[in-house]
């Protein structure tokens, strides 16, 4: 009963719930009529789709940055080297590297000026990342209209006008890794290889880096900035290194993602991004100051198998599409949570 | 008027205070003397109910308030019974007026119907009313202070004369309690304050000053009380005092056995190995303001000095974790301040009083903890990769430093990976130890080493101490607040008061040099008024 | 005196700011001056009660209360119900407050409580409460209303039988309380009657500040500490402000809504937090300093800038878009650089109380200098 009681505040609540939510609807599914197969197929896409987004808290949450409401950062990044890409009319893997590559380079830029803000504004992190994600967005959209873009697949057709909301990548670099290697197993149930295999690469990339002399000392400066400066360490150089990191990997996540989306969602499309990746890691048994590459696998399945999971058995069972509004409470609610937690464990 | 009888209090164990009883009459200034961890902050805290007494199982013997005994719950609980009390630190709203300030939470108010409806918190403040009795309390002190003046506005010594007036606007003030209310002030608002003092028992008011200040306490006290490791050792009229009798009561503990130290012969001596000058250190409640000393290649050179006096600021400065200024040079070479980095480059480390705040990693193993420092600043326990691009932390490299270190400090623990947050505090300054032996430093500054450690593992700590410096030839600056540990190991000791140089004496100089010393009179008693001296050659 | 103009400019300087932008954005809209006022004039009777709303916590030294969505949402509920039971005109409105109150007051009580388990970050938490309320919101307007909650009119619910449209027309509110007393002044028609709700408003909280419990509020709001040792109960304050915010947002949520004759019902709240706070922000208060002045002067600025900034950018580059976005960068914009700037100043303050204690600039050589301050 001991060990129970401590398992379960060592785990957290929410977290066990949730877990036990997501099995219950993977054993109601054939009972609905809803085809396990393909739902765990969905789940491994989503999986596959956001977890590197998921993984760009990692370093913030490691360097003491808090959690990573500036990823919108990153995603523009990611969408400016997408866009960029497909107008310089690359098409196949040349055209997704170039993405990338273009993606992580505009992030490494955005990330740098990010960084430096957030020193100057310790423990005020989340509120102003929030709203600088939120007005770079918007000064992004007045870039989208503005910005000389010619390719005729994203430009509005005869007003000329800025880009589209949603550009197709189909012509360019669709689905690209998703078919890479993929495992086609029964009609339903399709393993999105080459995706799963760049999450568990970046994933790698992140224990790797946190392996490291300089990763240590990253880690020491989140778990105690005190100690790390009486070290020698230079925390705010620690600060803005992991915003780059993590601002790099928010890019690459929005490529991935939109290569298996098959569309670039532009304008507001940014938006939606931050809050699942939150609260996926949060579900993931992280903290506001904790946080492992296990919490993003976890949490990342745990959340997007919910998401999978709730329209198509929860509509069966109830008649009624609850979805939605099942996301918004799991995903504040783990934030909240989490927020409210921290400070009383620090007293 | 109050009494106490028999007064005392163990927290786990630990004895702090046994058998102290005295009384104060009405009218009359009690000044209350003492070293850090005599006893008087605990004191304090049962004479006003705080909440830490009954939580840590309630005190002995009996406080009399005019000859009946009183338990109070809470601090609201001996306000009510007429008992004040200014603290050290200000608890003011910075954004009020003087006025607000001295009646926060009772101000005088007017009710109107939403009383009825919401309770009193609906009645509206009766400006005109309040700024009457604010008037009247300041009179009573009789001082210079404008009462619609903010408080962030204010000279540090009016800041203090509106903390005594909050507890003269409570009309039952019979006894005033104030702790160290002239060590942030300037020598003429000390001058006002101590007037206000005879000005207030005059009026009946009973107050008890405690200070470090020994000659303000002379000068105005009508009775004093000394306090030593938790016992009451003199209760004297005041003219029957010296400053050299108090200063020698309060430090105490003529030197008993035989000290450790080496003697005079065996200390190392030479040209400056650390040279330190001009050194100012912006550190919270220990700012140094301007200190110089040299200490020899090879010496145990002790800094100490009451609590808050800036003895601690001094190794943080040096160690550039506190905004610093001034001169160190390091075997003849510049250390420049303010970069941690450099100072530990240049061969200095640190073991830190702040244990759990600075010195160590809380969430992380005890091979972290040991290693992390020696990682970052000499490579230690890291693998190249690569050919050297890449610099992989080898965990397996680490347990074993952490292991060895385990054994040679005898660190008690389940495994090198349990949290150090885990450790008790004795285990945790050996980790800190052996945190700063790991950087191999040619110089080791150590602060407190022995605060909050139970008595075998300070034996422990300061045989480390003893032993690195022996076997190893590390200089040690060590920070003490207890002289008795200082004047066990050190070759020689420096005194700090009020953020300069008061002194520095060998170990086995009389103990009332040092109470002198630590009380701000620098060794001139015989001259009472003269300021704190710089440091004596 | 020059350095005090200086001050009194930075003080000041993002009013400024605005007003340049305004002053250079209006000739280019090309606008009728006649039209802006109307517009101002109507607007300020629309959210200036929503903005009002938002001084208490910030007085509580609790910051922006993002968490004013709660109140809205009550709000909502209320004119739900009054639309309805067919409840109309003016007192139709009140019922919808009547009914909203005990809804706001509790949901406030809920919002302080959590408020209190996260001091220091009360802002972000609050921001996250309203996303997460929503969920609450959704589930109980879009899912028990109709199925649980009893709804007669078939007309606001969906045509599956159950759930609030995305659109209710609250014809027989509209403008109940604009219209109950329209003064035209030189051609501009005044809303005075929402005017007057205002007036009493800024009238009550200019009274509220000289209570005990005002009084109480500023002390936990400069030091919590000092309050808590001077017998104040801290936490209990620091709720009561919510509580009076949620339940002020609930009312002026109502005013937006009576005003505008149509409620959103997914939407209406959600940007009503964002724009309060924006409006509050550009008109020069500060995430610890606000007053009834920088509530008109925002209210003003931020509108005129929000009904100018679309037609301008169309006439300027000839993307109606443009402008759209521009307004919204400049609401998301404002909040992010006060916020930078309060904390920077926080931390700017705590370097200059200390700067006395430094012997840095004047190394002093003796015990006589420098001091003993």
């Amino acid at each position: 009963m001991e060990r129970i009681r401590e398992f379960v505040s060592d785990f957290g609540l929410p977290r066990i719930i949730i877990a036990l939510f997501l099995v219950l609807l993977f054993v109601a599914a054939p009972f609905v009529g809803v085809s396990v197969a393909s739902s765990l197929s969905n789940t491994i896409a989503r999986f596959g789709m956001n977890g590197i987004m998921v993984l760009a808290m990692v370093p913030m949450i490691h360097s003491g940055c808090g959690l990573n409401f500036g990823l919108p950062l990153g995603v523009i990044a990611g969408l400016l080297g997408a866009t960029i890409s497909i107008e310089m009319g690359l098409v196949g893997a040349a055209g997704f590297a170039a993405a990338a590559a273009l993606a992580l380079a505009f992030a490494a830029l955005l990330g740098y000026g990010y960084g430096k803000l957030l020193n100057r504004v310790k423990g005020d992190e989340m509120m102003i990342a929030t709203y600088v994600g939120f007005s770079s967005i918007t000064l992004m959209s007045i870039g989208w209209i503005v910005l000389p873009y010619q390719s005729p697949t994203m430009v509005w057709g005869f007003e000329g006008e800025g880009l589209r909301t949603t550009i197709s990548v189909e012509a360019f670099w669709d689905k690209i890794l998703n078919d890479f290697l993929a495992v086609r197993i029964g009609e339903r149930f399709v393993f999105p290889t080459g995706m799963i295999l760049a999450f568990c690469g970046a994933a790698l990339a992140v224990w790797f880096f946190l392996h490291l002399k300089s990763g240590s000392a990253m880690t020491a400066a989140g778990s105690n900035p005190a100690y790390a400066r009486a070290s020698g360490i230079d925390v705010d150089r620690m600060r803005t290194g992991s915003v780059v990191f993590s601002t790099m990997l928010g890019a690459l996540g929005i490529v991935v993602y939109q290569q298996s989306f098959g569309f670039i969602q532009l304008y507001e499309g940014p938006f939606s991004m931050t809050f699942p990746s939150v609260a996926a890691i949060l579900i993931g048994g992280a903290s506001v100051t904790k946080a492992s590459i296990a919490n993003v696998f976890l949490g990342t399945f745990l959340f997007q198998g919910i998401l999978t999971m709730t329209p198509s058995v929860i509509n069966s069972v109830l008649k009624t599409d609850l979805s939605e509004v099942i996301r918004i409470i799991v995903s504040n609610g783990m934030i909240l949570y989490a927020l409210t937690r921290k400070t009383k464990v620090a007293k | 008027m109050l009494s106490l009888r028999g007064v005392g209090k163990q927290y786990n164990g630990t004895r702090v205070l046994e058998g102290v009883s005295f009384d104060v009459m009405p009218g009359q200034i009690v000044g209350l003397v003492g070293e850090n961890g005599a006893g008087k902050t605990t004191l304090m805290r049962i004479l006003f109910g705080m909440g830490v007494i009954a939580e840590t199982g309630g005190y002995e013997g009996s406080v009399l308030l005019d000859g009946r005994e009183v338990r109070f719950k809470s601090p609201f609980d001996a306000l009510a019974a007429g008992i004040g009390m200014v603290h050290q630190e200000f608890s003011l709203i910075p954004g009020f007026t003087a006025t607000e300030n001295i009646l926060l939470n009772r101000e005088s108010t007017r009710p109107n119907i939403l009383v009825d409806l919401f309770g009193d918190r609906m009645s509206v403040l009766d400006r005109a009313t309040m700024g009457l009795r604010s008037r009247k309390a300041i009179e009573r002190l009789g001082v210079p202070l404008d009462p619609d003046t903010q408080v962030r506005e204010m000279p540090v010594g009016h800041k203090q004369f509106t903390e005594i007036a909050r507890e003269l606007d409570r009309e039952q003030v019979r006894l005033l309690v104030l702790d160290e209310p002239s060590a942030v002030l300037a020598e003429s608002e000390a001058e006002t304050l101590l007037a206000a003092m005879r000005k207030l028992a005059e009026q009946g008011i009973a107050i008890v000053f405690i200070s470090h200040r020994l000659r303000e306490v002379l000068e105005v006290a009508d009775k004093v009380v000394v306090l030593r490791d938790g016992r009451l050792v003199k209760e004297a009229e005041n003219e029957s005092l010296s400053l050299r009798d108090l200063a020698s009561l309060m430090v105490g503990r003529s030197f008993e056995g035989s000290s450790e130290a080496r003697r005079p012969a065996e200390r190392p001596s030479g040209a400056g190995f650390l040279e330190v000058e001009g050194l100012w250190v912006d550190m919270p409640g220990e700012t140094v303001r301007d200190l110089s000393f040299s200490v020899a290649e090879g010496e145990i050179f002790g800094i100490g000095g009451l609590a808050g006096q800036g003895k601690l600021g001094v190794p943080n400065g040096v160690m550039g974790l506190f905004a610093a200024g001034g001169s160190v040079r390091l075997g003849g070479e510049a250390v420049p301040l303010n970069a941690p980095r450099r100072a530990l480059e240049a061969g200095m480390a640190f073991v830190s009083e702040d244990r759990r705040g600075v010195g160590l990693l809380l969430d992380e193993g005890i091979d972290w903890n040991v290693c992390f420092s020696a990682m970052q600043l000499r490579d230690l326990a890291v693998r190249p990769l690569l050919g050297g691009l890449f610099k992989w932390r080898s965990d397996s490299a680490m347990r074993a430093v952490a292991e060895e270190y385990v054994r040679a400090l005898d660190i008690k623990c389940t495994s090198v990976r349990q949290r150090a947050g885990n450790l008790s505090g004795g285990n945790q300054q050996k980790v800190c130890l052996a945190k700063a032996f790991a950087l191999e430093p040619r110089l080791l500054f150590v602060s407190e080493p022995t605060r909050g450690i139970d008595v075998g593992a300070k034996r422990l700590v300061l045989d480390e101490i003893r032993r690195v410096n022996r076997e190893r030839g590390t200089t040690i600056v060590m920070v003490s607040s207890e002289l008795e540990e200082l004047r066990l190991i050190c070759d020689r000791i420096a005194i700090v008061d009020e953020g300069r140089l008061a002194g520095i004496l060998a170990p086995e100089a009389p103990v009332e040099e040092f109470g002198l010393l630590m009380s701000g009179l620098g060794g001139r008693a015989a001259a009472p008024g003269a300021p704190a001296a710089p440091g004596r050659p | 005196m020059k350095s005090k103009l200086r001050l009194l400019l930075i003080d000041n300087a993002v009013v400024l700011l605005f007003v340049a932008i305004i002053a250079v954005a209006i000739p280019i809209s090309a606008m009728p001056l006649k039209y802006l006022a109307q517009e101002i004039l109507t607007r300020l009777g629309r959210n200036a009660f929503l903005v009002l709303a938002l001084l208490l916590p910030v007085m509580a030294g609790m910051g922006l209360n993002f968490g004013m969505v709660l109140g809205a949402m009550a709000g909502q509920i209320g004119l739900i119900l009054v639309t309805d039971w067919n409840v109309v005109g003016i007192s139709g409105v009140m019922l919808a407050a009547i009914i909203s109150t005990p809804v706001a007051l509790g949901l406030g009580w809920v919002c302080g409580q959590v408020l209190n388990r996260a001091k220091g970050r009360e802002m972000v938490t609050g921001y996250i409460l309203g996303f997460f309320m929503n969920g609450i919101y959704q589930l109980l307007v879009l899912y028990a209303m109709g199925m649980l909650i009893p709804i007669a009119t078939p007309g606001i619910l969906l045509s599956r039988g159950y759930g609030i449209r995305n659109m209710v027309d609250l014809i027989g509110v509209r403008q109940s309380l604009d219209k109950l007393l329209v003064v035209t002044v030189a051609g501009l028609k005044l809303p005075v009657a929402t005017y007057l709700v205002i007036a009493a408003m800024c009238a009550f909280i200019v009274w509220f500040r000289g209570t005990k419990l005002g009084q109480d509020m500023r002390a936990v709001g400069q030091d919590r500490a000092v309050a808590t040792a001077s017998g104040i109960p801290v936490e209990r304050t620091r709720i009561m402000a919510i509580m009076i915010s949620t339940l002020l947002a609930c009312y002026g949520q109502i005013i937006f809504l009576q005003n505008l004759g149509t409620l959103n019902t997914y939407n209406s709240h959600e940007q009503t937090g964002m724009f309060s706070i924006a409006a509050l922000l550009i008109g020069g208060a500060s995430v610890s300093r606000a007053s009834i002045p920088n509530v008109i002067a925002g209210v003003v600025l931020f509108h005129l800038m929000f009904v100018v900034s679309p037609i301008a950018g169309k006439n300027l580059i000839g993307s109606a878009q443009l402008g759209e976005f521009f307004r919204q960068f400049i609401s998301y914009g404002i909040i992010a650089v006060s916020l930078v700037l309060f904390s920077w100043k926080r931390k700017a303050d705590v370097a200059a109380s200390r700067e006395a204690l430094r012997g840095g600039s004047a190394p002093a050589s003796g015990p006589s200098k420098g001091g003993r301050a």
